[in-house]
């Protein structure tokens, strides 16, 4: 077994580590964080603090009786849940985490995969989420189902644009689709005081990213496709058991990649000033992994924060959000960055 | 480079392993009751009446057309994005006329009402 192709299999066995916390943590986060701010307790009989809910609920969600409608079609209604799991578990390979480092010689980058194709293969693999949402609605043969998938279909392509239009806008200063490229061009500081973070230059862009990405992950205020006050439970109304708590894992650990990207293309990503990343490999990597999942976590919260604030759009005004504000707005955006960028001052 | 993306296959792989796992596992250790009117399609607590597909509006139609067009454009953009320092003003002039055109085809639709996600209303008129 070559070097290379242990370096990987370790990356990938950090991140699928770390990425399997995301769920109970944050089903966690989120229960304790409505109670305080609805002024409720929450949970907290099981564990300290009701920390060890989440794990009295997996194990409930294994024993559950996992019904499949009749006339449903089976081997869809068991695949949509599966690939859930795909865009959260398959995006964090291009997200870096950290400089270049050696390791008994060998010269490691500290990215699961660095291909030049970086955010393309990024996006590629986030717009597959699609699938899932549109064959548990179709093939669960309930009218409900149906309808939450064909509004979550329209809302994921609708806000992919403008999310695609914000990220390019990263891009083009930087003129590398690779990730650790956007990551160093933040190095440095405007005028010595504030970090030459992306979000300053491009507020309008990071705006954009940051309501698209909720639209993305299907959260309130954009969780039209559940919206359990019309649609009962939207698309997963007929999954019960493990499958049911499949999508809420590919929704969380979809949050948390979400929430690295946005860390990475607006908030400096594993660079942190004053941080200068010496000493052993393995401290460099815990270092920069810990910046990130530090930065990820603000956005997290304020997922969280922003789920129990706000109530809920109607279907028209988020499409209208979409297309009416959003996307030309990320257009606007997309050429103020173009010439910047021509002219020289990005 | 092909070799590069090895690592995405695995991640592909392993993300699949684990949710074939896990539903293996529920299978395994659920409880199985079964039952006629547990089977049945969820219907606020009605019996199922007619089908469950039925016609999906016209308005998610439009809305899948305008995403296939817009997005194309977008994919067009990307390798203007990655060359545009060096290309400099000819190039970003350039791709200037094609987002001109793009903001006058949004424009237009804007204007026939396909970014409404709604029935049009007939105009009430004063007299009626």
């Amino acid at each position: 077994m070559s070097f290379d192709l242990l370096a990987t299999l370790a990356k990938t066995a950090l991140w699928m580590a770390l990425l399997l916390q995301v769920t109970p943590i944050m089903v966690w986060v989120e229960r304790r964080g409505s109670a305080m701010i609805q002024d409720r307790l929450g949970p907290n009989r099981v564990g300290p603090f009701g920390l060890f809910q989440s794990l009295a609920d997996a194990v409930k969600f294994l024993c559950k009786e996992d019904i499949t409608p009749v006339e449903a079609d089976k081997f869809m209604h068991g695949l949509a849940p599966v690939l859930a799991l795909i865009p959260a578990l398959t995006t964090f390979v291009v997200i870096p985490f950290g400089p270049d480092v050696t390791v008994l010689g060998h010269r490691v980058p500290l990215v699961v995969a660095g291909a030049e194709t970086g955010v393309l293969l990024l996006l590629a693999l986030a717009s597959l989420g699609v699938y899932s949402l549109v064959m548990a609605g179709y093939s669960s043969n309930n009218k409900y189902s149906m309808l939450g998938a064909v509004r979550a279909s329209a809302q994921l392509i609708s806000y992919e644009l403008a999310l695609t239009l914000a990220v390019l806008a990263v891009l083009m200063p930087v003129g590398s689709f690779e990730l650790n490229e956007v990551v160093r061009y933040q190095q440095g500081s405007f005028f010595g005081l504030l970090p030459r973070w992306n979000v300053i230059p491009q507020f309008i862009g990071f705006l954009v990213f940051v309501v698209a990405a909720f639209a993305e992950t299907n959260r309130l205020p954009f969780d039209l496709p559940e919206a359990e006050s019309e649609l009962v439970a939207g698309y997963h109304t007929e999954y019960s058991s493990m499958k049911f708590a499949l999508f809420f894992m590919g929704e969380y650990m979809g949050m948390a990649t979400l929430s690295c990207l946005a860390a990475t293309l607006y908030l400096g990503g594993w660079h942190l000033p004053g941080l200068s990343y010496s000493g052993p490999w393995w401290w460099v990597a815990a270092q920069g992994m810990g910046v990130l999942v530090a930065k990820a976590t603000l956005f997290l919260f304020f997922f969280v924060w922003v789920r129990w604030t706000f109530p809920r759009f109607r279907f028209d005004q988020l499409m209208r959000l979409g297309w009416k504000v959003l996307l030309p707005l990320s257009i606007l955006n997309l050429i103020a960055v173009a010439a910047l960028t021509v002219a020289g001052v990005l | 480079m092909p070799q590069d993306h090895y690592p995405v296959l695995l991640a592909l792989g392993l993300a699949i392993a684990l949710g074939v796992v896990i539903l293996s596992l529920s299978k395994f250790v659920s409880r199985r009751l079964g039952g006629r009117v547990d089977l049945t399609p969820y219907e606020s607590g009605m019996p199922l009446l007619d089908r469950s597909h039925k016609r999906i509006s016209v308005l998610f139609f439009l809305i899948a057309i305008d995403f296939v067009v817009f997005d194309v454009e977008a994919a067009f953009l990307y390798p203007w994005a990655l060359v545009l320092r060096e290309g400099g003003w000819p190039l970003f002039w350039a791709m200037m006329v094609f987002i001109g055109l793009l903001l006058v085809g949004l424009a237009y639709i804007w204007k026939k009402g396909g970014l409404d996600l709604r029935p049009a209303r007939p105009k009430r008129s004063l007299g009626s």
